[in-house]
């Protein structure tokens, strides 16, 4: 393999490493406001290294714009739907969760 | 590594569809059946269906998940009641519902041996199926050339099998005006009024939407002049459209309602009347929807453009015209 | 060269899947109805990337528009959800 195919093996696998350390986050962190933190990092960053990663492979420019278009759009979903997923939590009193204080979290659902 | 990626794919499409079906909680069934949408477009993506996998795409993510979600704010929201818009007989949910009483279980019964008995026999069916006496893809290769566009998909739904389409887009129209009629004629909504506290979380969604409604309309641009040479077309391009629409429904930039004005029904008609006149313009050729050669590909774009303008505002409006109903 | 590199965009994508099969434990596990978004959410990202990567496995470039079209959609459902279906009127009179 060439040094741009090693870059890019590199930067895929990094990016797979994020996806699932985002996994790892939603399955084991303890209330909606830290699962999203996890959430966008595979958001982010998972499918921003990917993306940078297959741009080694793309074969002209407009493809490779078009893989950077598809992780911008990706970006603003994220950002914007992590907000109203966090406010609209928060306005329904779910208390975010402290470490000392274990037994605030989940008082009020639907 | 292919074989690994298809069973897992079809253990999760099976799994989340049995859920979806069985789980007693509504909001649990729907995003259920939102990842079922998802899981399906990558199993379009594997059988190398790129044009339904792209449908699937913008009717999972921008529509479906939407029309079920706002539906579930109907039935939960304490509104509902006096808005009179649903009787508290039809709102289900999970609890309260007692065991099933004997006719249920009865009921429920018949309809599984039914349900195998279907099944089964369209299996055998299947199996019982001849040969065909044709190769199909080699008569579509075969006439390519003469249908006008470059992309297979598209010579079959607009030249080979154009009257198909022309019957599957009235049908989308018929569906509008069955949800117009149950919508009840409510006149056309201004924008849902928010309390002043909502407004602020508005904010965000709004800016969204303004960056994206542009974005959508290139895509759907994009996807039509797609489609003349790659997967792509009227359909997916609609779908986009009305997608853009139901987020600026979403947040608050377009009204929703039940009463289109003229010139909204004129666009709504407007796929649906161009496609007939194209009909009825080359009947001359003596067999339905056969183009002359030479006009087929300018032909096929003015069917698609006219299609795309009026499945976009089918599709938005089976969302827009119960949309927020409740909240206007 | 682009052989290895196309095998390791087919791995990538069995991982992904996989991940995505481990994430559905959190819809049926819950417990608020955003905990289940959640899950849902991290299906159409890692689908755009799943998609993207089976483009460059030899699934024709086809796919990236399909990715692109999940992109641009990705919002609707979660905006959906927390304006529409997540929401009492009472929250709104809150200060």
């Amino acid at each position: 393999m060439s040094g741009l195919d090693w870059l890019s093996a590199i930067f895929l696998l990094v990016g797979a490493a994020f996806f699932l350390a985002g996994t790892v986050g939603l399955l084991r962190f303890p209330d909606v406001y830290t699962r999203l933190h996890a959430l966008a990092k595979a958001d982010n960053l998972g499918l921003g290294c990917i993306v940078i990663g297959l741009l080694f492979q793309a074969d002209s420019l407009a493809a490779a714009l078009k893989l950077v278009l598809v992780w911008l759009l990706a970006l603003a979903a994220s950002a914007t739907v992590s907000f109203l997923v966090a406010h609209r939590a928060w306005r329904r009193g779910i208390a975010p969760w402290r470490a000392d204080e274990p037994g605030i979290r989940r008082h009020d659902e639907s | 590594m292919n074989l690994a990626f298809d069973l897992l794919l079809i253990a999760a499409l099976l799994w989340s569809a049995g859920r979806a079906l069985t789980t007693p909680d509504l909001f649990r069934a729907v995003v259920l059946f939102i990842v079922f949408g998802l899981l399906m477009a990558l199993a379009w993506a594997r059988l190398d269906a790129p044009d339904i996998a792209l449908a699937e795409a913008a009717i999972g993510a921008g529509l479906t998940g939407a029309l079920l979600l706002d539906a579930l704010g109907h039935l939960r929201g304490p509104v509902r009641r006096k808005s009179g818009l649903i009787a508290p007989s039809t709102v289900m949910s999970s609890e309260g519902a007692g065991p099933p009483a004997f006719p249920t279980y009865f009921l429920n019964g018949l309809a599984i041996v039914l349900a195998v008995a279907l099944g089964l026999a369209l299996a055998g069916a299947l199996l019982l199926l001849p040969e065909p006496a044709i190769s199909l893809p080699r008569e579509v290769a075969a006439a390519m050339d003469a249908s006008g566009v470059a992309h297979p998909v598209t010579a079959v739904l607009l030249n080979f099998r154009g009257y198909d389409t022309l019957l599957e887009v009235a049908v989308l129209w018929l569906a509008l005006l069955g949800v117009l009629a149950v919508a009840g004629g409510r006149a056309p909504g201004r924008a849902p009024v928010t309390p002043r506290s909502a407004r602020a979380s508005l904010k965000v969604p709004r800016l969204l939407a303004r960056v994206l409604a542009p974005l959508a309309l290139l895509v759907a641009g994009y996807l039509l002049w797609a489609g003349a040479h790659q997967p792509g077309g009227a359909f997916q391009a609609g779908a986009v459209l009305a997608a853009a629409a139901v987020l600026l429904n979403l947040a608050g930039l377009l009204p929703g309602g039940a009463t289109p004005r003229w010139v909204l029904r004129a666009g709504l008609g407007f796929g649906l009347l161009v496609f007939l006149a194209v009909a009825a313009a080359v009947m001359g050729q003596g067999v339905l929807l056969q183009y002359p050669p030479a006009w087929a590909g300018a032909l096929i774009m003015l069917i698609e453009t006219g299609l795309t303008l009026s499945i976009g505002l089918t599709l938005a409006g089976l969302f827009l015209a119960l949309s927020g109903a409740s909240r206007q | 060269m682009t052989m290895d590199l196309s095998a390791l965009n087919q791995l990538l994508a069995v991982f992904l899947l996989a991940n995505l099969v481990l994430a559905l434990w959190r819809v049926t596990r819950g417990p608020t109805p955003a905990d289940r978004l959640l899950a849902a959410l991290l299906f159409g990202t890692t689908g755009v990337a799943l998609l993207l990567l089976l483009a460059h496995a030899g699934g024709g470039m086809a796919l990236v528009d399909v990715a692109l079209v999940f992109a641009l959609l990705a919002a609707i459902t979660g905006t959906a959800f927390s304006l529409r279906a997540w929401r009492r009127e009472e929250d709104d009179e809150r200060p």
